[in-house]
């Protein structure tokens, strides 16, 4: 069999290329957790008014003891509910979708919030927004004739203007 | 040999698979225009997801097919001088696929399967949709054991003797076509098909797209494969040059065979129902199948250098203004890889595990996918379409001017429509949309991007009916000269001497297919019979 010298080469620069991209995505992914939404986690999407997680009075921003901001969001045709939120710039947020029909997907322009939601899982993602804005919540997969409307908002604001909102019945200190 | 009816069938596939295709382009400019809301008479959300569904079957499905079964059998019969095993056979198989086609049809101009070409599940369409379309996938079989059978036949008469690059290609494209398609028919008649009729009344969403991901990725590479064989065993000798290197050539069809099918998750990277390990698993198998590209663009730049220097050009880059710019083939073999080279590009940064995130589901996606199909892929159809045609009818081409104009303009046309589909990407459009009804100032910026695009599939509609009519000539007018020439394969630089047998054969390919399948495909996929997961009920869209 015969191989040219000059396509020996060229393959060694391409094998060189790839392993190049491929040690750049590993590293980000096992040293500093850039990863893809990926907990495969199950929910019956069928009754996530009845679930402790998505009832209706704890969508939206909470804050736990800690701290820790979790943005709970239901995509439903069409909009993402609840339909106005409001979070901190430069914090740490971890989000958490879920459909309660047909398979949505969901990004944040100009942000790396992007993740799909698909019914009978629930999507973590955790991200920051660097700057403080108006940014609409878009849906990116077809999901019926009236896709195109299907749309929220989100306010970031500075991270010392941000106010947590109120604890709900869920978060507890009820007197 | 009389080769009348390996001629018919030939014509028969393509001329079904370029109806497809110039009915479709009609589709994706109403589209664009739709799209931009200019014109308030053209909104309708209900006409528009009708016609992109039509459009994403007729051009991912059917043009495709139909074009690389064609093809596919008259590569057969010429390269290895033989008629096509079994006739009748491939006729049926032909009916069967056209009767799928006309299936799927029928409600998707209805409107009843506005489900788009990937028909995600729980939305659901009229269930004759589903049929037609398994119809189509179960013709397109009887084409992959043709092909399977006369490379098998061929090699016990011809003991020790390589089998020839483009029909070893061809079959190695008919096995990756029974892989690719075993996700979706998977998905399709346990999972779609009972659903659609009734019998069941829920669906595993996760595992429907699970199968479909399987699917998803090596179908492009089943697209793409033809474009190959014309690049390695066409373009040369229309250059006037040589293949610079038979043994690569294979090695780099094997590759791209075997590392296409166990990559699909990287459709899946945004997705909840499948865990990051398996993620990363098959984005460095799509580095892997980068590699024979990278190395498919080095020979055939090396097969036009070489006819660039035998025809007298000189210098570093001296021979590429030398070369034969006026023949179909080698103009569009140039404008194909330059769009390859760009649309590469875009994909690096798609199979990109994290910068994904940044371009998922955006216009950035149907930017790229048009630019390597619609632009590498498809160019390489109609140059084909044009140097088979004058053998296929025995009639010289109607007008060669015409054609080259046609290959301009498409490349043209692409380069205008696609740049600004991706720049809307980065600038978070999302695809499949038919308006922009967002409420926000950051639309504003889209527009100018979305009157582009309206040019440049006008001047794509163009180019695509005076192909249409170039072909339609060439083929129906008439004329008394006679065409007398038959396809003429590339002869290789350096002559094959000794080829092991691992590049001569398929079989053992298909073990390792297998196994890598098995790997990345076995646990994703079991995992749904073990987790707790919840299935969906049918939804209208």
């Amino acid at each position: 069999m015969h191989i040219d010298p000059l396509e020996k080469k060229w393959a060694q620069i391409v094998l060189a290329i790839c392993a190049f991209f491929v040690v750049v995505i590993m590293s980000d992914a096992l040293f500093h957790s850039v990863n893809a939404p990926s907990n495969v986690e199950t929910i019956n999407s069928a009754t996530l008014h009845l679930s402790k997680e998505f009832a209706e009075d704890n969508l939206g921003v909470q804050v736990d003891e800690n701290g820790d901001i979790t943005v709970r969001m239901v995509a439903g045709r069409y909009s993402f509910f609840p339909k106005r939120i409001s979070v901190p710039a430069e914090t740490k947020l971890t989000f958490r979708w879920v459909s309660i029909d047909v398979l949505h997907g969901v990004h944040i322009p100009m942000t790396n919030m992007s993740t799909m939601i698909v019914p009978g899982f629930v999507a973590e993602i955790e991200t920051s927004f660097p700057k403080p804005g108006d940014y609409p919540v878009l849906c990116n997969e077809y999901c019926g004739l009236g896709h195109d409307h299907m749309w929220s908002k989100i306010d970031v604001v500075e991270k010392d203007q941000w106010k947590a909102p109120q604890a709900t019945s869920m978060g507890g200190d009820e007197k | 040999m009389n080769d009348i009816t390996e001629r018919r069938l030939a014509l028969s596939h393509m001329w079904v698979a370029f109806i497809a295709f110039i009915l479709a382009c009609f589709m994706g400019e109403y589209q664009v225009l739709e799209r931009s809301g200019l014109f308030e008479a053209l909104d309708s959300s209900t006409v528009y997801f009708a016609s992109v569904s039509t459009h994403g079957v007729l051009m991912a499905y059917v043009l495709t097919t139909f074009f690389i079964m064609g093809f596919g059998y008259y590569t057969a019969s010429t390269s290895l001088n033989v008629p096509i095993w079994n006739k009748q056979l491939a006729w049926g198989g032909f009916w069967l696929a056209l009767l799928g086609v006309v299936l799927a049809a029928v409600p998707l101009l209805m409107g009843l399967a506005s489900v788009l070409y990937t028909f995600y599940p729980p939305i659901q369409a009229h269930y004759i949709f589903y049929v037609g379309a398994t119809l189509l996938i179960v013709g397109s079989w009887v084409w992959c054991g043709i092909m399977i059978v006369m490379f098998l036949q061929w090699k016990q008469a011809n003991p020790g003797k390589p089998v020839p690059l483009a029909m070893f290609a061809t079959t190695m494209n008919a096995l990756l076509w029974l892989w690719t398609s075993a996700g979706v028919a998977l998905e399709s008649l346990f999972l779609i098909l009972p659903w659609a009729f009734g019998w069941t009344d829920t669906i595993d969403v996760g595992m429907a797209r699970t199968l479909f991901a399987w699917t998803l990725h090596p179908i492009v590479y089943f697209w793409l494969i033809p474009a190959y064989i014309a690049f390695y065993t066409l373009l040369p000798k229309q250059a006037g040059s040589y293949l610079f290197s038979d043994e690569l050539a294979r090695a780099a069809f094997i590759v791209l065979v075997v590392f296409s099918l166990p990559i699909g998750f990287h459709h899946l990277y945004m997705d909840p129902e499948q865990a990051k390990g398996w993620k990363l698993l098959h984005s460095v198998g799509t580095f892997i199948v980068s590699v024979p590209t990278f190395m498919t663009g080095f020979t055939v730049i090396a097969s036009l250098e070489v006819a660039g220097r035998l025809r007298g050009g000189k210098g570093l880059f001296g021979w590429i203004g030398s070369l034969q710019w006026t023949n179909t083939m080698v103009l569009s073999v140039i404008l194909s890889l330059l769009m390859l080279i760009f649309g590469g590009f875009g994909g690096i940064v798609n199979a990109s595990y994290a910068m994904n995130a940044m371009i998922h589901n955006t216009a950035w996606v149907p930017g790229h996918f048009h630019l390597i199909f619609a632009g590498t892929t498809v160019i390489m159809y109609f140059s084909v379409a044009y140097y088979l045609w004058p053998i296929l009818t025995n009639k010289p081409i109607f007008s060669n001017n015409l054609a080259l104009v046609q290959l301009w303009t498409w490349f043209i046309g692409m380069s205008i429509l696609s740049t600004p589909w991706h720049v809307l990407g980065l600038l978070g459009q999302p695809r499949r949309i038919s308006s922009v009804v967002y409420n926000n100032l950051m639309t504003l910026s889209w527009k100018p991007y979305e009157l582009m695009m309206i040019l440049g599939g006008l001047v794509m509609l163009g180019s695509a009916c005076l192909f249409i009519y170039v072909i339609f000539k060439t083929q129906f007018s008439a004329t008394e000269e006679v065409f007398e020439g038959e396809v003429e394969y590339a002869e290789t630089y350096h002559p094959v001497t000794d080829l092991p047998e691992y590049l001569n054969d398929i079989k053992i390919w298909n073990k390792v297919i297998a196994v890598l399948m098995f790997i990345s495909f076995g646990i994703p996929i079991l995992q749904f019979f073990f987790l707790d997961t919840y299935d969906s009920s049918a939804w209208g869209y």
